[in-house]
């Protein structure tokens, strides 16, 4: 089912799908792409609640503008409004940026924290970077880089319709406005991430080349009541690649430690 | 018409490893550049520019980063040498990318300078900039345009106020003492000009009076340049030939031969132009969602500027000298077929009255260019001039 909520003055469209323990989807910046498989696993075993963030889908801008922040007082209001609690949070990728600027907001209504392969931090020197240059790259390239199978990231764009390349266009320039300077991270989140007093799985693709486990390493050090697992054949989007892995593994995760 | 010679000054001794690599711009390394014979050429350079006075062409210098292809990296720079080297040429400034200038009022404050500096022969244009400008710039490509408005509107506003210091607390830029001197001896401001290829921008011009230019495309300059006709009768005044300009290579000579080998020489800008790495040419949110969605479609390519009679892209890396005068890029052969080619196309477009001249590019060298100015300014310029001279009414709408 697909809702338009009103949050905080704005128009948010969200994906909900199953019964149970709450468990929010924070996607990646590729999208939320409700019809693959991911979602409806997740579904057999929780209320899976999964917005598309402002800019991506028919969810408005806020007020025009990018900025990572608002996404996480717009998601903990979000969670307000649901009356969540108990919930497991999961972010991919840039979502998993945002999971983790809510977390050091407020871990209230959340008792575990999934992130997935996660943008959003800098933990290396200013000559260095943990977040390979996506805009940087020819589309073959950045596909070496992402997936353990390239071929599986491969979208033939000439043969969808308008409706869907106008999502795809509308989805690549929000993310640009997130995430352009500084790229890709918030300078002042690792000085927080001591704040996310949950148990965090960082769910982590062992060929992942965008960030690399040795990135997870890091975050993992950071927050305090983190693991760091790898998902094999996998690269930066575990939760595409090897969907039922990535839902097995999550789960076994969340059932613990309540 | 007026007439406004530019040169992108090119390093071109580095295009062949450019083409080889892939990419003219951003990826380029810069050991490609040899400093020593970029000494002699931007000195080569501005003496041609200088030249232009003395001959009675205009001026337009215009800037790129990063990149082969022009080494003027920064407008006011230029502009400072040669309004010190000239008496009479106006001089354009075509323009500061100011959504990729992190300090509008600084842009004011320069801009007023050569003003006051060149006694009032600036003109100042307040340009989008390429799309691989973003990368040397690292500005981000997704709010471009509300970046430049607000850039725009600040810079007018720091040029005209007389009363400040005023404060501005934008959504990117923030001030709290704007006073800037000097300020610019054309009052208000100096004449602003606009680039682009579409309607949108046509109509945006119109609202604001400000000059319209575009760059060698015959097919995007008729529906702009209408736009603006129409958005100007709608809000009250009538659009002279002056408020448009339109730039193109011309390469002109004693004979056929001779003009069409220098435009050929020169039309080598258009075909290295471009040519840069993948992911610089498109940045997201730098092109319209429309053409993005377009793009995709035709699998990943892109449609260039250079477009054929019937709006065809015609490929600018491989065009012949043919295609190119076909398309309205370049102008090129004897002075009677130049002035022909001008005014059949300016025609075509309902008028322009100022022709942006790439009187230099490439490998057209420094012999050929002093010929290529000379001659067009005996031989061409004075009846241009007599051509869509400027009207009354829009230089007063233009405020």
């Amino acid at each position: 089912m697909i809702k338009t909520l009103s949050i905080a003055g704005t128009s948010l469209e969200v994906v909900e799908r199953g019964q149970g323990r709450p468990l929010v989807f924070l996607h990646a910046g590729e999208g939320l792409e409700p019809e693959r498989p991911w979602l409806d696993l997740l579904a057999r075993r929780y209320r899976v609640i999964a917005p598309w963030h402002p800019g991506w889908g028919n969810s408005a801008l806020l007020d025009g503008m990018g900025v990572v922040d608002d996404l996480a007082y717009l998601y903990l209001d979000l969670a307000a409004e649901l009356g969540l609690d108990d919930a497991v949070l999961v972010g991919a990728c840039f979502g998993g940026w945002v999971a983790a600027e809510i977390m050091v907001r407020s871990t209230a209504r959340f008792s575990h924290l999934v992130l997935v392969d996660p943008l959003g931090v800098k933990f290396v020197g200013r000559d260095e970077r943990d977040i390979t240059d996506m805009h940087a790259l020819p589309r073959a390239e950045y596909l070496k880089l992402a997936w353990a199978d390239p071929a599986k990231g491969e979208v033939d764009f000439t043969r969808l319709p308008d409706s869907e390349l106008a999502a795809i266009v509308r989805g690549r320039e929000a993310f640009a406005l997130y995430g352009w300077k500084p790229y890709m991270h918030n300078p002042r989140l690792k000085r927080w991430l001591h704040r996310i007093d949950r148990p965090t799985l960082l769910l982590w693709g062992a060929e992942d080349r965008i960030v690399t486990p040795v990135y997870g390493e890091n975050w993992r050090r950071a927050i305090s009541n983190a693991r760091l697992e790898l998902v094999a054949n996998a690269g930066h989007f575990p939760h595409w690649e090897q969907p039922e892995a990535f839902v097995d593994r999550l789960t076994a995760f969340a059932a613990g430690n309540r | 018409m007026r007439v406004w010679y530019f040169s992108e000054m090119a390093y071109h001794p580095a295009w062949e490893e450019g083409l080889h690599c892939g990419s003219l711009r951003v990826v380029l390394p810069n050991s490609n550049y040899d400093p020593q014979i970029g000494h002699q050429l931007l000195n080569r350079y501005l003496d041609e520019f200088a030249l232009c006075d003395e001959v009675g062409l205009d001026i337009m210098v215009n800037e790129h980063h990063s990149t082969s292809t022009c080494l003027t990296i920064s407008v006011p720079m230029a502009l400072a040498i040669i309004a010190r080297e000239t008496k009479r040429s106006r001089l354009l400034s075509l323009g500061t990318p100011i959504a990729n200038r992190p300090d509008p009022v600084r842009v004011a404050e320069e801009m007023a300078w050569l003003d006051v500096l060149s006694g009032g022969r600036l003109e100042m244009g307040l340009v989008k900039g390429a799309p691989y400008e973003i990368a040397p710039a690292n500005s981000n490509p997704a709010n471009l345009m509300r970046r430049y408005w607000e850039a725009h509107d600040l810079i007018l506003k720091a040029m005209s106020t007389t009363n400040g210091p005023f404060s501005w607390e934008g959504e990117f830029f923030h001030y709290r003492n704007v006073n800037i001197w000097p300020r610019p001896l054309q009052q208000p401001t100096p004449p602003v000009w606009m680039t682009g290829l579409s309607v949108d921008t046509g109509r945006m011009a119109a609202e604001r009076g400000h000059v319209v230019g575009t760059l060698l495309s015959l097919s995007a300059a008729g529906p702009m340049f209408e736009a603006y006709r129409q958005r100007a009768r709608e809000l009250g005044w009538i659009a002279g030939p002056d408020r448009f300009a339109y730039a193109a290579v011309v390469g002109v000579g004693a004979t056929r031969e001779e003009g069409r080998r220098r435009a050929n020489l020169a039309a080598d800008y258009v075909r290295t132009s471009p040519v840069v790495a993948e992911p610089f040419t498109n940045p997201p949110g730098y092109n319209s969602l429309a053409a993005n969605v377009a793009m995709l479609k035709a699998g990943g390519r892109r449609g260039g500027f250079v477009r054929d009679r019937n709006g065809n892209p015609v490929d600018q890396t491989t065009a012949t000298i043919e295609q190119l005068i076909e398309s309205g890029t370049c102008f090129a052969g004897t002075p009677d077929d130049v002035y022909d080619q001008i005014k059949a196309l300016s025609d075509s477009v309902g008028g322009f009255g100022n022709l942006l001249m790439f009187g230099q590019g490439g490998f057209l060298d420094h012999a050929d260019t002093v010929a290529n100015i000379t001659l067009f300014a005996k031989e061409v310029l004075p009846r241009l001039r007599v051509l869509n001279p400027e009207l009354k009414t829009s230089a007063v709408a233009a405020e």
